[in-house]
């Protein structure tokens, strides 16, 4: 078989430790590889070897048989690597086709061309089936567009092997299909794809192999048709791991959340919450699904005091919390996970032990008369970080240095220690490994099974089925129906997301064709 | 090669290398290099009375400094530090002259009155930063300008035309028997113990008050401190407020230390802008801001003394002075030369 690409023994420190120990992977020609790890467990570390950014300790990288030198990603550009990061590198105000010849400008006379930049964009975009306009700006166009330029900016660079760095943590399900779809047109045409990702259910539906990294030790490559989640999933985390979340019945008590036709607009002045009714109760967990943008945010962010309420009223524990300040809801017993941990969940260059105690810092005991007792905000993050292993050198390292699970556990402590009656988790899993999604998922039960209310927003349904007592779907800023995961099943809830109310099912299957070519 | 001694390198290099560059200029523009230098050296350490010269410049520095780390400190950039240092050193000025009180409480008073000066100062690119999202840049430069033309103003109509008020009382001066006669009469005056208390002041209110830790979040993390229930707003303002009332007793310095009078201004002292400097050298803490304004306020004083004992002109001297402070800044360039140069012994092993 031929290789496009070996990555042979590879060996990669920083001081001390040790990030890709001994790591092989080899990429065939046309086949997807997905490269599996856990959150930190090396897979960026490699991919940057091979991307040029960093140099291998040991080891050996060879391309189409030839032993390479890759000094930096002009290199690895030359060599025909490109790669799609998870957060995209692209000029917002900019159009797609400058956007792609961005720091290799075709000129004519001296003067930038964009005109024959744009024809040849169009062309790959029709060859790979990528349906990209040239000409949009790249704020107007969705996140799983600009996805696309990024992938068209590899190809128009000449790009053989294709790397996708977890490519798949900010789409909506839709877009996700979409992507495979084109990353098997990609295959078709001749490319090699090596696939980034903790996703099990991605790797068995759209890889070939699989090369599984933990802890920065190479653990193996399997091929995909020959194994299944369960094994990839003990493979990744070294034992045993649950998938449907464990979980006894609820047993509901008097309301704590009470929600009654909120109207939120956005920053334009849209009403993105329309005369909503919700309700959460004691020792329930109430899952929101919808499409991302169809009022979610806003109605966290009423809720919490983020956003004013235009109309309607919100009633926690039987107070009327509407419109009021931030803190005062959290004092009222909301406790509140959100949905971007890095622009609101944490000040990403305080310490992590101050982040803990974000919300109690002017509390007593931690602070007296306006005078911190730093030692006390010590022992509580200490405390928080035995109790929910958040895994960090200590309290006092930087926030910005811990991986995302480490510190979605952070933010989930903190949340919790201070025993709310309502915790709002909203996209609590958003790009984590399998082993952080099962200990946050028991935590949330946990809380439901102490009598806490839960409300949990996600975009996933997997979550939504497996973690809620009841399922509230939000379309287009209302809660269009509210079912039990026992009643209810993935393709009704599609169906419901999407606007489908009644059952008209086959109608609406034709339907739902016709939005996907509106957008 | 170890972290410490990085750290410890880093500074001494990059001084050198300005020392140096700095000579290559002399030489080139024809004059003595090593004259140069010794004249520097005895214009900050030559004797005691230029020691206590060099000291009363560092004064104004190092709470000009403060004033700028601990808006940086909150995320703002308060440039308008000049203006607030001008509007301090009038109110401080105006309370000497105008009434004369017991020493006990006219020498406060009138640190007071520029502290709230300067404050006031801050205080209104604060609230439009805070309500109406206007960039403090553009307020504080504009604030300079009109705290400048204002104050010179003032000082005419205080002095009845004037272009400068008479002294202050004695009882409102900052100056000491006792330095004097330590320091063979230099201008040295008691500013500095407030100076260096203010470091500590300012040390304090960020590491150990609730305040601190919110000024900071908001400087960090808008988003994520109103997430927290932080009050935004009113930390902006507050972080503006209380910048300002470091530079305005950076003005008392000069008001009621060095020079016991206001005169009319054609332009501005350079102190506020330079305090910029000072923060940024310091990276905006309270023990690297006594670096900064060391460095600063010997480098300033000890060259007017090149012109005379060296015959340098002031020109080439700014300019030498200017090349060894670029060089400490650009202690992180420093800092990657060194770290290659170690990388290469490493691979030659």
């Amino acid at each position: 078989m031929e290789y496009v690409i070996e990555m042979l023994n590879i060996r990669k420190e920083f001081g001390t430790f040790v990030a890709n120990d001994n790591i092989t992977l080899q990429l065939q020609k046309g086949e997807i590889h997905a490269l599996l790890g856990e959150n930190g467990a090396g897979k960026s570390t490699l991919m940057n070897v091979l991307f040029g950014l960093y140099q291998p300790e040991g080891g050996e990288i060879r391309v189409r048989g030839q032993k390479v030198d890759i000094a930096n990603p002009n290199v690895a550009n030359d060599l025909g690597i490109g790669m799609v990061h998870q957060h995209f590198m692209l000029v917002e105000n900019f159009s797609v086709t400058e956007n792609i010849i961005l720091g290799s400008e075709p000129t004519k006379y001296g003067i930038t061309n964009k005109k024959d930049a744009a024809k040849k964009v169009q062309a790959l975009s029709e060859q790979y089936g990528l349906n990209v306009d040239p000409y949009a700006i790249i704020e107007d166009i969705s996140v799983g567009m600009q996805q696309r330029v990024e992938i068209l900016k590899t190809l128009y660079r000449g790009a053989e092997i294709l790397i996708f760095d977890e490519p798949t943590a900010s789409l909506t399900p839709q877009e996700i299909t979409e992507l495979i779809q084109i990353m098997k047109r990609l295959i078709a045409e001749g490319k090699s794809i090596i696939l980034i990702t903790h996703k099990l259910k991605e790797i068995m539906d759209v890889s070939d192999r699989v090369t599984v990294i933990r802890k920065g030790q190479g653990i193996g490559t399997v091929i995909t048709s020959e194994t299944n989640p369960n094994d990839l999933a003990s493979l990744m985390v070294g034992r045993q791991v649950e998938f449907t979340t464990v979980k006894g019945q609820a047993f509901p008590g008097e309301e704590i959340l009470d929600i009654k036709n909120l109207v939120v607009q956005d920053y334009r002045g849209v009403e993105k919450v329309k005369s909503l009714n919700l309700n959460v109760r004691k020792g329930e967990i109430v899952g929101i699904a919808g499409i991302d943008g169809n009022g979610q945010s806003e109605l966290i962010e009423a809720i919490t005091g983020l956003r004013k309420v235009k109309s309607g009223t919100i009633f926690i524990n039987g107070k009327d919390v509407t419109n009021m300040k931030p803190r005062k809801v959290t004092e009222s017993g909301v406790g509140h996970i959100p949905q971007d941990r890095h622009k609101h969940g944490l000040v990403l260059d305080f310490p992590i032990g101050h982040n803990i105690s974000l919300q109690t810092y002017y509390t007593k005991p931690i602070s007296k008369s306006g005078i911190i007792d730093y030692n006390k905000i010590n022992d509580k993050a200490l405390q928080i970080i035995k109790d929910f292993d958040v895994r960090t050198q200590g309290p006092g390292e930087l926030a910005r240095s811990l991986s995302g699970g480490n510190q979605q556990k952070a933010i989930i402590g903190r949340e919790v220690d201070r025993d709310p009656d309502l915790l709002i988790a909203a996209l609590p899993t958003r790009g984590l490994d399998v082993g952080a999604i099962e200990f946050i998922h028991s935590r949330l039960i946990e809380q439901r099974d102490n009598g806490k209310a839960v409300l949990l927003i996600s975009f996933e349904l997997d979550e939504v089925m497996n973690v809620s007592d009841r399922i509230a779907v939000i379309h287009d800023g209302e809660i269009v129906d509210i079912v039990t995961p026992e009643s209810t099943s993935e393709q009704e809830l599609g169906l419901l997301m999407a606007g489908h109310t009644g059952h008209k099912e086959s109608q609406d299957l034709t339907k739902k064709g016709e939005d996907q070519h509106v957008e | 090669m170890s972290n410490r001694m990085t750290n410890l390198l880093v500074p001494i290099v990059s001084v050198i290398l300005g020392l140096l560059v700095g000579a290559v200029i002399m030489l080139v523009s024809g004059y003595n290099p090593l004259e140069g230098y010794a004249a520097l050296w005895n214009g900050i350490f030559g004797d005691m009375y230029t020691i206590g010269e060099t000291i009363r410049q560092i004064t104004p520095y190092l709470l000009a400094g403060l004033a700028v780390a601990f808006a940086f400190r909150s995320g703002l950039f308060n440039i308008g530090v000049e203006g607030q240092l001008i509007v301090g050193w009038f109110a401080a000025a105006y309370v000497g002259v105008a009434v004369e009180l017991p020493k006990i409480i006219h020498l406060p008073l009138a640190i007071i009155a520029a502290a709230v000066a300067g404050a006031l100062w801050g205080f209104v690119p604060g609230l439009l930063k805070a309500k109406f999202h206007v960039h403090e840049v553009i307020i504080t430069i504009m604030m300079n300008y009109i705290a400048l033309h204002v104050t010179n103003a003032l000082i005419r109509t205080v002095s009845d035309g004037g272009d400068r008020t008479e002294n202050i009382f004695a009882s409102a001066s900052l100056r000491s028997e006792f330095l004097e006669n330590l320091t063979e009469f230099s201008r040295l005056h008691l500013g500095i113990v407030l100076a260096l208390v203010m470091v500590g002041v300012m040390w304090f209110i960020l590491e150990k008050t609730t305040l601190g830790f919110e000024l900071k979040a908001v400087g960090f993390n808008k988003n994520a401190s109103q997430y927290a229930g932080m009050n935004v707003n009113k930390n902006i303002i507050l972080a503006m407020v209380i910048s300002g009332a470091f530079a305005g007793m950076a003005g008392a310095m000069e008001a009621l230390g060095t020079f016991e009078y206001v005169s009319s201004k054609g332009g501005f002292t350079g102190i506020g802008f330079d305090g910029i400097a000072v923060a940024l050298l310091g990276m905006n803490t309270p023990l690297g801001v006594i670096f900064g304004a060391t460095l600063f306020g010997s480098l300033k004083y000890g060259a007017l003394n090149m012109p005379n004992a060296a015959g340098i002109p002031i020109e080439i001297v700014e300019i030498v002075i200017a090349v060894i402070i670029f060089f400490v800044a650009s202690g992180y360039i420093i800092r990657l030369l060194l770290l290659r140069a170690s990388a290469k012994k490493k691979e030659a092993k």
